[in-house]
C-alpha cells in the first residue's frame, strides 16, 4: 500500500467518514472510495457501485469477484457514537452497556454537580450547555442522540441540533404528556411533522422498564434494533 | 486495553513516518470458527515487531516471518492457514477455522 493512500484512509477515519479500500488481489492495485464519492460520477456508473453501496450499509469487509478479478474490500465505518444530554442515573447505567457494545459514549450536562468524573469514571463528559458541547461533538450519520435530563433548557437545544443532523437515532425521555409539550415547543420553533416523527418517545423498547438500568437497557436495545433494522425486517417477514 | 484495528492503521502510518520498513497484514476471508473477523490487521516492521492480531495468536509467528519477506521484495502475498493445510495446522489454527491473509508492504 502506498503511504499516501494509508494517510488518506487514516484521515477519513479520523474525520469519522466512511470509506472503502479496494485491493485487486492479483496485481495489488488499490484505490480508496469515499462515501461522498458515491453520489457523483464516475463512481455512479462504476460496475462496483452496488457492491460498494452494500459495503457502506453493512460496514463489513469482504472479497468479491469483478470481471474475473478477485477484489478485497476493506470497509471502514466510524464507530457508533452515543451522545446523551443528562449526567443522570440512567446515563450512569448506560456506561457499562455502551462499553460492551463498543458505543462511544459522550455525556453532556452543564450542571457540574451531575457531570462529575466521580459519577462517570472513564467517560467523556462535557460540562457545558449543549450549544457549546455539540461544537466539540459533531452529530453525524453514525451517531445516536438521547435526551435524558427532563429539563427543556438542556434537552431542547440538543434535540433541535439532533433533528437538524443526520443522527440515525433520536430519543427523548419523558411521559406522553411531557412529550406532547415538547412537540408543541418544537413546532413553535418551526420543526415539521417529519422531523418530530424521528423522535423516539416514549424512549426505548417496550419491556416494561422501571429502574434506571432497565430504562438504559430498553434504550440501547432500541438503538441496536435501529442499527440492525434490515435484519429486524427480514426476521419479521413471513416465510413464503 | 486491546488495540483496535483502527489503532493499527494509525500505527502503520506512524511507523513508516519514523522511517521503519513496514508491512500490513489483513484477514481477507474466513471459514468456520475463525478467531478474528475479516478486516482484522497486523502491522509488522523489518525487525519483526508487530501490533494487532489476525488470529488471536495462533498464526501470527508465520505471518510475521512472511511479512519480513514482503518488506524485503515488496511483493504482495496471500497466505492461507487452516486445518486443510498440514504445515498451517502445525503453526496452528487449533479452533478448526481457516483464514486467508493478505500481506503487503507500506511504502
Amino acid at each position: 500500500m502506498k503511504l499516501a493512500l494509508l494517510r488518506a484512509l487514516n484521515a477519513e477515519r479520523a474525520a469519522r467518514r466512511a470509506c472503502v479500500l479496494v485491493t485487486e488481489l492479483g496485481s495489488g492495485a488499490q484505490r480508496l472510495v469515499l462515501e461522498s464519492d458515491m453520489v457523483h460520477e464516475p463512481l455512479l456508473s462504476d460496475p462496483l457501485w452496488p457492491v460498494l453501496r452494500e459495503s457502506f450499509r453493512s460496514g463489513k469487509s469482504g472479497s468479491v469477484e469483478q470481471d474475473g478479478k478477485a477484489l478485497f474490500l476493506n470497509v471502514q465505518v466510524p464507530p457508533v457514537k452515543l451522545v446523551v444530554t443528562g449526567a443522570v442515573h440512567i446515563s450512569q447505567a448506560l456506561v457499562p452497556m455502551a462499553r460492551e457494545l463498543s458505543l462511544d459514549l459522550v455525556v453532556i450536562d452543564p450542571r457540574t454537580a451531575f457531570a462529575s468524573p466521580e459519577r462517570f469514571p472513564g467517560v467523556r463528559l462535557i460540562a457545558e450547555w449543549p450549544d457549546a458541547a455539540l461544537e466539540q461533538v459533531p452529530l453525524d450519520h453514525y451517531t445516536a442522540f438521547v435526551a435524558l435530563t427532563h429539563d427543556p433548557k438542556i434537552d431542547d437545544p440538543a434535540l433541535e441540533a439532533a433533528l437538524r443532523s443526520e443522527c440515525f437515532y433520536v430519543g427523548a425521555l419523558g411521559s406522553r404528556k411531557t412529550h406532547a409539550r415538547r412537540v408543541e415547543r418544537l413546532q413553535a420553533t418551526g420543526f415539521g411533522a417529519d422531523d418530530i416523527a424521528r423522535i423516539r418517545a416514549p424512549i426505548g423498547l417496550n419491556i416494561g422498564a422501571v429502574s434506571p438500568a432497565e430504562i438504559a437497557l430498553s434504550i440501547v436495545g432500541e438503538i441496536v434494533s435501529v442499527m440492525r433494522a434490515e435484519r429486524v425486517a427480514a426476521k419479521a417477514a413471513p416465510v413464503s | 486495553m486491546l488495540s483496535t484495528d483502527s489503532d493499527i492503521l494509525t500505527t502503520a502510518e506512524a511507523w513508516v513516518r519514523e522511517g521503519r520498513s513496514v508491512a500490513l497484514a489483513t484477514v481477507t476471508e474466513t471459514w468456520g470458527s475463525a478467531p478474528r473477523p475479516v478486516g482484522s490487521h497486523l502491522v509488522i516492521d523489518a525487525e519483526g515487531n508487530f501490533l494487532g492480531s489476525v488470529s488471536g495468536g495462533c498464526v501470527e509467528g508465520a505471518v510475521v516471518s512472511e511479512a519480513i519477506d514482503v518488506i524485503g521484495d515488496g511483493k504482495l502475498r496471500m497466505l492461507e492457514f487452516g486445518v486443510a493445510d498440514e504445515t498451517a495446522w502445525q503453526v496452528g489454527l487449533s479452533c478448526g477455522g481457516r483464514i486467508r491473509v493478505l500481506v503487503e508492504r507500506v511504502s
